[in-house]
């Protein structure tokens, strides 16, 4: 911990901000020391921490003090940690929190995630040492660690060697993994193969397999996950799957619709259904499937794709909004929303289609979108 | 593997195919590459069996797998990566369905889909002030926090893949590159060539002005001023008229101070109707 130096923060010419991540802790070693949350800044030539409540506190080391990082997996209520090993500091280092420590390694604890990202960047930069290449101002410079080659703390040397192990053990375990998921690969591969075949006889008529045997097809490409060439239309790309799911929306949506003004978009789905759900969750094509299965799918203006209400016809719903905006003399579709109880953004889209109607016209500003009833249409 | 008619041709094929399968080390029965005249009929609903078959094998292959390695693809975003590149290649979408295999055994579907509703209630709780546009490192952070101290971390891969399936929902995502990142747009805001270029130009600054889109892109007055326009209209940029020297047009989306407020996940979820 005596590596560090108080700094201001600010970046120097050259130096570039490669990643950032609040709610970082700083460890001593394996201690824990006053500087419990803050914001850790990676640049190309410096680890900045800076405390979150005082911006005043700010320290940095530089990335060329670091021997190397491993990283330490988060467990129950513990988060994960970047451990940074370091060089002995030079004696005309630049004052900083800590005049002496005995451990030649902190810990980064990211309390708010981030872990991940964050330690492949810091990777990066260890590889590629920029800093090396684009010189920054005297001050930074002064602190340049021991040159490699250079005899090193014997304690690190313990370290390393571990290190090593853990990697080469790591590394096993990933190319055994690697390994399994090739021959698993290769044996998807195949079935991909032969599920083309059977789809280009299907097409070409060649193969008159029965409903039953062309729904068993479209199950198996969805356990595996292709592609469904078959384009008939009786069933679309969906399945007996896409069929139940269809029943079952139509069930959970039909109080969640009538609150909305009778029109949801299938992003409000998506996040309705699978809050509701917890696990199990469908998939974006999953729901775009099912729904198409519904009949109920329409695709307005522009864009958008919504569910809405059997019950919910186009004209009457324009009709409607044309009274609201004659009302009130003229409407945002900010505005129009709130009235009606629905997402601005359909709000929008259904102001458009009255307009595209006649029955509405714009007065289009920098200040927005705001629409008007069609008096050349009434009063002419 | 086609059983088509006898000839020089298919014994030739089957050969190959013979040898493939081998190389593989596949055990399919003799009876099936046996030199039998099939109509077109038969070959599909043979194959279609075989599919059957292999479906089953694999099923036992991809439980073996799960139970070994599973834990690899949730704590490893680099294995995460490799996983999707090696399906893409081989022509599969592991998480086109929930009810696919790859998301059923190994977990993946919940994993990515989860994240996608993370991902629209973040856009839509900052929508007010970005307009719908938001850079991947700020949704990164967001999304982060909204997840709480015992979820799994994420990294921006990802978040890039979970919004390539959003995409399907039909409501506007689109991943837009800039400078080394990328600015995610969550709302149908007709972006144009020109204009994704103008965000691209003002990444550096935040900021963008007429003289500099027509000294950097060779644009005359109108182009810029139309394109600035349209950018303001969708509520992406904000006008300064106050800035030294000329109209600064800024873009709310690349501001790095905005990191630093807060949204709970309340206020993620209000942002919802």
């Amino acid at each position: 911990m005596d590596r560090f130096v108080w700094t201001s923060g600010l970046l120097e010419i050259n130096e570039t901000l490669v990643i950032q991540q609040r709610g970082v802790r700083i460890y001593d070693g394996e201690e824990k020391i006053k500087f419990d949350a803050g914001t850790l800044l990676l640049s190309t030539h410096r680890l900045i921490w800076r405390d979150q409540k005082n911006h005043e506190c700010c320290m940095a080391i530089l990335l060329s003090q670091i021997v190397f990082i491993e990283e330490q997996a988060a467990g129950i209520g513990k988060s994960a940690k970047i451990v940074v090993h370091l060089h002995p500091a030079p004696p005309n280092k630049e004052p900083g929190p800590f005049q002496s420590s005995k451990n030649s390694y902190i810990k980064l604890s990211f309390k708010e995630h981030g872990q991940i990202e964050f330690y492949r960047r810091l990777s990066e930069e260890m590889t590629q040492r920029r800093w090396e290449n684009m010189p920054v101002s005297q001050s930074l410079q002064t602190n340049r660690g021991p040159q490699p080659g250079r005899i090193r703390a014997v304690g690190i040397v313990g370290i390393e060697r571990k290190l090593e192990e853990k990697r080469k053990e790591t590394d096993k375990n990933i190319s055994e993994a690697f390994e399994d998921l090739s021959k698993l690969m290769i044996k998807a591969k195949e079935m991909v193969e032969l599920s083309k075949s059977i789809a280009n006889k299907i097409k070409d008529k060649q193969g008159d397999i029965t409903e039953d045997e062309t729904i068993r097809f479209k199950s198996y490409l969805l356990s595996m996950g292709i592609a469904n060439p078959v384009t008939r239309e009786t069933y679309g790309s969906g399945t007996q799957y896409h069929m139940q799911l269809a029943k079952q929306l139509a069930g959970i949506l039909q109080v969640p619709l009538e609150e909305r003004g009778g029109i949801m978009s299938l992003t409000e789905v998506y996040c309705l259904v699978n809050r509701a759900r917890g696990m199990e969750l469908l998939s974006p094509e999953d729901l775009v499937n099912a729904c198409k299965m519904l009949e109920a799918l329409k695709l307005p203006l522009s864009g958008v794709m919504v569910i809405e209400l059997q019950s919910h016809k186009e004209e009457e719903m324009v009709a409607s909004a044309l009274e609201t905006v004659s009302e009130k003399g003229s409407l945002t579709s900010e505005e129009f929303a709130k009235l009606v109880g629905m997402s601005v953004l359909l709000a929008k889209e259904r102001l458009l289609l009255a307009e595209k109607m006649g029955h509405l016209c714009r007065d289009d500003s920098v200040e927005g979108l705001r629409f008007y009833p069609n008096l050349f249409m009434t009063q002419s | 593997m086609h059983r088509r008619g006898v000839g020089a041709g298919a014994i030739a094929k089957k050969k190959l195919a013979e040898a493939k399968y081998k190389e593989r080390g596949t055990v399919l029965a003799e009876d099936q590459l046996a030199q039998h005249p099939l109509t077109g009929e038969m070959a599909c609903r043979n194959q279609l069996k075989m599919m059957s078959k292999q479906l089953d094998m694999f099923k036992t292959n991809l439980e073996e797998f799960a139970s070994k390695h599973k834990q690899e693809i949730r704590k490893n975003p680099e294995f995460r990566v490799q996983f999707q590149d090696m399906c893409a290649t081989i022509g599969v979408d592991p998480l086109a369905s929930g009810k696919g295999f790859w998301s059923e055994m190994l977990g993946v579907g919940d994993f990515y889909y989860e994240l996608g509703v993370q991902i629209i209630e973040v856009c839509l709780a900052l929508k007010h002030r970005n307009g719908g546009l938001i850079t991947l490192e700020e949704l990164h952070q967001q999304v982060l926090k909204g997840r709480g101290k015992f979820a799994q971390d994420v990294s921006q891969d990802d978040l890039i893949r979970a919004i390539k399936k959003l995409k399907a929902l039909g409501t506007g995502f689109g991943i837009i590159p800039v400078g080394g990142t990328y600015l995610i747009q969550s709302v149908p805001a007709e972006l144009n060539m020109d204009h994704t270029v103008v965000l691209q130009l003002a990444e550096k600054n935040g900021y963008v002005t007429v003289s500099e889109i027509k000294a950097s892109l060779k644009w005359e007055t109108e182009r810029a001023r139309q394109v600035l326009e349209h950018l303001l209209k969708e509520g992406l940029a904000w006008l300064d008229l106050q800035a030294p020297g000329e109209a600064h047009y800024w873009l709310p989306a690349l501001f790095t101070d905005l990191y630093s407020q807060e949204i709970t996940a309340e206020e993620a979820r209000e942002a919802l109707p």
